[in-house]
């Protein structure tokens, strides 16, 4: 079922970066280094998106996501005594989030490669490709997800005001 | 072979008359053009390093390069080959891999914008769906490459001087981006052939030339040129980002600037005055690129003015000029065109469709448009002149209390 063609190759790279760079930013010792893996595993999500024909989703993902780790990196500079190497643990509690992790994994092995693999029928998946058109109209139609848009928009802003109370100098 | 005729575009289909393999004839079709497209801003950037240094010695009444190859046109070639020939030095402490992907990251991220910029009619790397969002997306990587040659250099100015990079990129790019939409908006679309074609009855420069002014100065900001080149401030931070850095992969770091100009040129003319717009390029598409090209040299050269005539500003004044000027301005901007858009269209004034291309079908819509936006700058001149004679009467204050002191009190 598997065969062999540009997308294929493109999936495995994409999808190697992806892991590799998340496998990278758990790894290193230094926060810099954790922080340009990230990008890298980032931009492999990236990548993917474009697999699946969603060009928008793929430049917001460069655009947001890559373009505000300047800004991570920095606060990585600022928050770390010693910039080349960190000896220290400073979670005690990250069995917590091995099981979180190991949790979520199993979830997901679960709810997306099991139904996928298990036999169930493939032709749930619409093979239509939304435009990046349909996806602007969806996200204002009163009858689609104008609601979880505003939401969202609202959560932020909140988010944006609540870092200026906290940054701001009390005088 | 018809196929043969436009070869940039139909190299495939003639390839495979001529008994290729069609999978193989299209894959060297893709490489061949995405070498072209990479290799073109290297070139040309080539002799804009040359137009650079004689239009700054001219302003400066000197005569510039003028010894290797006629009017000095080689001296570029002369230099890159003495980069490349030098010793290849990494600092000590300097965090080696980062160290040199730096350079490479910040000439890739401008070279990527070159897949969707229109040429001509028919020319483009690929005209995306999304192609204004992409050439945001990828510009944003340059900041990122900034960031990693500031910190991994081990030196405290390249950290500083990267402070201020992102400090200045992340400002500009919000008018930058807001700059962007009114074009999108009118063209009703993120692909830059839409943009582009959508202009053949009017320029959106004329629409709303407040835009083109705040794309304009952003992009100046975003390249890191004077009056904003607090980036590389020598009487602050000796050189800033790329102090360690030397040989060729200094050399990257400045041939991404060079180029970076040029494009942002390319952009502006793209987005808002007609990219290629122009007589008989339907006919003969490889006008286009004359159209282009003329233009955005235009704006290239009156960028390199404004950076050889204009002296630095502060950083404080900076900042604010982005933040209490520019910022404001866009999102009104954006907000007063989409309004009145939706008025023109409610009210008919719209160019009729099929009529889109005709000048004199454009007008109505654009003297409503032209309109919002004379009395948005009316209104901001306005402002800025209360501003300037608050704060000269400010002054004026604190000068006569000083004549009312001691002369000893004053000195204190």
């Amino acid at each position: 079922m598997l065969e062999l063609n540009a997308q294929t190759i493109g999936f495995f790279i994409f999808s190697a970066l992806m892991v590799g760079g998340g496998l990278g930013v758990v790894t290193s010792r230094n926060l810099i280094h954790g922080a340009l893996y990230l990008i890298l595993s980032l931009f492999g999500g990236a990548g993917l998106f474009v697999l699946l024909s969603a060009p928008f989703l793929a430049a917001v993902q460069i655009l947001v996501y890559i373009g505000a780790i300047a800004i991570l990196i920095i606060f990585a500079v600022m928050l770390t005594r010693s910039m080349t190497r960190m000896g220290e643990v400073f979670n005690t509690q990250w069995w917590l989030s091995a099981l979180v992790a190991i949790a979520v994994f199993a979830l997901l092995v679960v709810g997306v490669i099991m139904p996928v693999f298990g036999g169930l029928d493939m032709s749930t998946v619409s093979a239509e490709v939304g435009t990046t058109m349909e996806l602007g109209i969806a996200l204002v139609d009163g009858n689609q997800f104008v609601l979880p848009f505003e939401v969202a928009s609202l959560l932020l802003t909140a988010a944006m005001i609540g870092a200026i109370v906290i940054a701001r100098d009390r005088d | 072979m018809n196929e043969c005729r436009d070869l940039i575009n139909t190299l495939a289909a003639c390839l495979s008359t001529s008994g290729w393999d069609p999978g193989l004839a299209q894959f060297v079709q893709i490489l061949l053009g995405v070498v072209l497209v990479t290799l073109a801003p290297l070139i040309i950037v080539i002799f804009l390093i040359w137009v650079e240094r004689k239009f700054a010695a001219r302003i400066q009444d000197r005569i510039g390069p003028n010894r290797v190859g006629p009017w000095g046109l080689l001296q570029t070639i002369a230099d890159a080959l003495k980069l490349i020939t030098k010793e290849d030095i990494t600092p000590a402490g300097a965090d080696r891999v980062v160290f040199n992907l730096a350079p490479i990251v910040s000439v890739v991220s401008v070279i990527l914008i070159w897949a969707v910029i229109p040429l001509s009619p028919i020319h483009i790397g690929v005209d995306l769906e999304i192609g204004a969002l992409y050439f945001i997306a990828v510009g944003s990587i340059g900041t990122l490459a900034i960031m990693m040659a500031g910190w991994s250099s081990n030196n405290k100015y390249a950290l500083l001087g990267a402070f201020r990079v992102v400090a200045q990129l992340v400002s500009y790019e919000i008018p930058f981006v807001f700059a962007i939409l009114v074009p999108v908006m009118l063209a009703g679309s993120m692909g830059m052939q839409d943009i582009v074609d959508a202009q053949r009855g009017m320029w959106f420069a004329v629409l709303s030339p407040i835009a083109a002014a705040i794309f304009f100065l952003s992009a100046q900001a975003e390249t890191g040129r004077a009056p904003f080149d607090l980036i590389e401030a020598e009487s602050e931070l000796v050189a800033g980002y790329n102090i360690e850095y030397s040989g060729m992969k200094f050399g990257l770091f400045f041939a991404g600037e060079f180029v970076h100009v040029l494009t942002n040129a390319l952009l502006l003319v793209a987005l808002f005055f007609g990219g290629w717009v122009g007589p008989f390029v339907d006919q003969l598409p490889i006008l286009g690129f004359v159209y282009m090209f003329g233009k955005a040299a235009l704006f290239y050269l009156f960028s390199l003015l404004l950076r050889n005539t204009l002296p630095r500003v502060r950083i404080d004044q900076m900042m604010n000029f982005n933040w209490k000027f520019l910022v404001p301005l866009s999102v009104i901007n954006v907000a007063v065109v989409a309004f009145l858009l939706q008025v023109v269209r409610a009210l008919g004034l719209a160019p009729a469709s099929g009529m889109e291309n005709d000048l004199i079908a454009n007008l109505p819509q654009a003297a409503v448009l032209l309109a919002g936006n004379l009395v948005i700058i009316a209104v901001v001149l306005q402002l800025l002149r209360n501003a300037g004679r608050r704060d000269r009467s400010a002054e004026a204050v604190v000068v006569s209390k000083e004549d009312e002191m001691l002369p000893a009190q004053a000195a204190h």
